[in-house]
């Protein structure tokens, strides 16, 4: 459901301001603030940090400046290079992976950082994710099959195999379903892009067997209905796929079936 | 408090085995009006600033009439699975249903208003013929 106003205990206060580094080339960072152990409102912190001295991507900006300015800073990271999806957050109103987005590409003098939107926060930029991953689970990501297992492999046709592009590169960095504002409202029971966009992958894969099943458990008017192709999803994602697309494919095999 | 595991949570009742109907339903009749509403506004546009004896006489005829009631029964009822969408995006609990019930409501009374007034000058407009 919607809801178009913070509770008070998540208004956002100013926070603090940290030095200003004596140098030339020095960026402003503005990044959100929130334990859950001090019973503090959010706030945003104001960093600044010596540009010729940092890495060129946000993630590297993050890692400064909790090594060098403030060690209570928390934030997921893992691979640096795109494929954990472990560092999606918000970066000047965009939900973008931190290692793979440049601090050249924000155009704005100050950098903001907010954990990805309208998902509970675990602490600073750490979003809870535990509702997203059961949506994941829910859609049975994994090979059905009701025939033997062969002796050797379930064959697949190299055209076939090409169906699964764009699908299969999805990292589950949840910046599609966090950007999207039907999952805003409705999180409880619409799966979001990136767990329809999984389904789809399953769907179409030519040696998956439960093809009807997987079909009936998104027959429903707030699982799979609830996107009103807004498109957001295909506009963030840091890997460039489309989950809109996969969306409208699966309503496509929905309206085969009773057509 | 309810000690629920995340994928009970994230599977609630289940899926309800209903929506596409409802997609293909909207499919349907947005692709209906994008050519019943031109035609509509075609019939209000010639009907306007006429004598009310004309607008009559206008109405009665098969073309307007068959338009006119098309877009209020097809258009109602798109409104009203639309406006049912848009309540359960924006609303909750029972405040959510009792807003679809009144958006069907709505819906339903503007349809058959609109197709009684449409019936009387159809009748009237027989009635105007005949007596010529």
């Amino acid at each position: 459901m919607a809801q178009f106003k913070l509770p008070k205990n998540s208004q956002i206060r100013v926070g603090k301001t940290w030095p200003k580094p004596d140098a030339k080339n020095v960026r402003k960072f503005q990044i959100y603030r929130w334990s859950p152990d001090d019973g503090e409102n959010p706030r945003i912190d104001t960093y600044y940090l010596d540009m010729d001295k940092c890495g060129p991507m946000v993630l590297d900006a993050l890692i400064k400046i909790k090594n060098e300015v403030d060690p209570t800073l928390t934030f997921r990271r893992s691979c640096r290079e795109g494929i954990c999806g472990s560092c999606a957050m918000n970066i000047n109103g965009i939900n973008r992976l931190a290692c793979i987005y440049g601090l050249d590409e924000i155009k704005d003098a100050t950098v903001k950082i907010n954990p990805l939107p309208h998902m509970p926060v675990v602490k600073d930029l750490v979003p809870d994710l535990t509702n997203f991953y059961a949506q994941h689970a829910s859609i049975m990501p994994w090979l059905e099959t009701k025939t033997n297992t062969p002796e050797k492999e379930w064959r697949q046709s190299i055209e076939d195999r090409k169906k699964l592009d764009g699908l299969y590169e999805c990292v589950m960095c949840a910046s599609c379903s966090t950007s999207c504002p039907s999952y805003w409202w409705n999180g409880d029971k619409y799966l979001g892009p990136a767990a329809l966009l999984h389904a789809y992958r399953w769907i179409i894969d030519s040696r998956d067997e439960a093809t009807g099943e997987r079909l009936d458990q998104l027959e429903d008017p707030f699982k799979l209905y609830r996107c009103h192709t807004i498109m957001n999803c295909t506009k963030t994602c840091p890997k460039g796929l489309n989950p809109a697309k996969a969306i409208a494919e699966v309503k496509k095999m929905m309206v085969e079936r009773i057509v | 408090m309810r000690y629920l595991t995340p994928r009970k949570s994230a599977e609630g009742l289940g899926a309800a085995r209903t929506g596409t109907h409802d997609h293909w339903f909207m499919t349907v009749t947005a692709v209906s009006l994008v050519f019943l509403v031109p035609c509509f506004v075609f019939v209000l546009g010639t009907a306007i600033g006429r004598p009310q004896a004309e607008v009559v006489l206008l109405f009665s005829r098969p073309f307007p009439a068959i338009v006119t009631a098309l877009v209020a029964v097809v258009g109602m009822l798109h409104f009203a699975r639309g406006a049912k969408t848009m309540i359960e995006d924006y609303t909750g609990g029972i405040t959510r249903e009792l807003a679809v019930i009144a958006a069907n409501g709505v819906a339903y009374v503007i349809m058959f208003t609109v197709l009684y007034a449409l019936g009387k000058m159809v009748f009237l407009g027989t009635l105007i013929e005949a007596m010529k």
